[in-house]
């Protein structure tokens, strides 16, 4: 049982995270100064039409099954971690909150906001530049929060937290 | 005052500090 929830749980954890984070960054430092630049000559075309919708599809549901694996690590500690019911899960709950409150933002600022900036919901120019507005800064403040979140997942077990809290 | 979100700079600098805050926090409360 422990196999498959902290064994296989923490791989697929990892694989999911790494997807999720490793098109965060993408979005944020290659795709948002990409269409400023294309901006400028008019090709950012092909990006918003082929290349961010699937990169948003892998990008949210990544960042489900994250999560889900996540809980799925914790198990019975799920709420000693959530609501710092012991020490040791200290470092670990306030990754996995950085982590819940991300997630909160993919779901409920990145996505809704994205589907009127690409088209794919109905919105005016106005509501449209509100949207590229909030779904920005909602990427931006998640790319913010992976930087501690990362520091107390890797720094939330055995040895590592150890050498990191004494 | 510029918001620093709108740098790549800014954001990463800002994750940092929030890093070293979080990280002080979960000392002190680990002592």
């Amino acid at each position: 049982m422990d196999f498959i929830q902290l064994g296989l749980g923490r791989w697929l954890h990892v694989i999911s995270g790494v997807m999720w984070i490793g098109l965060l960054y993408y979005f944020n430092f290659v795709q948002v100064p990409a269409l400023a630049e294309a901006a400028k000559d008019n090709t950012g075309g092909g990006i918003t039409k082929h290349v961010a919708p699937r990169a948003l599809f892998w990008f949210r549901w990544a960042a489900v099954a994250t999560w889900v694996f996540g809980a799925m690590i914790l198990g019975k500690h799920f709420l000693d971690a959530f609501f710092f019911l012991k020490p040791a899960y200290y470092a670990i709950g306030v990754g996995a909150w950085l982590g819940t409150i991300m997630l909160f933002n993919v779901w409920v600022l990145i996505w809704p906001n994205q589907k009127k900036i690409l088209g794919m919901v109905q919105a005016t120019d106005a509501e449209k530049a509100k949207a590229r507005r909030v779904a920005f800064l909602a990427s931006r403040t998640n790319t913010l929060l992976s930087i501690p979140m990362i520091f107390f997942m890797t720094a939330s077990g055995g040895v590592f937290r150890t050498a990191v809290f004494g | 005052m510029k918001n620093p979100l709108d740098s790549l700079w800014g954001t990463v600098i800002s994750g940092l500090v929030l890093t070293l805050i979080l990280y002080q926090i979960v000392k002190f409360a680990l002592q």
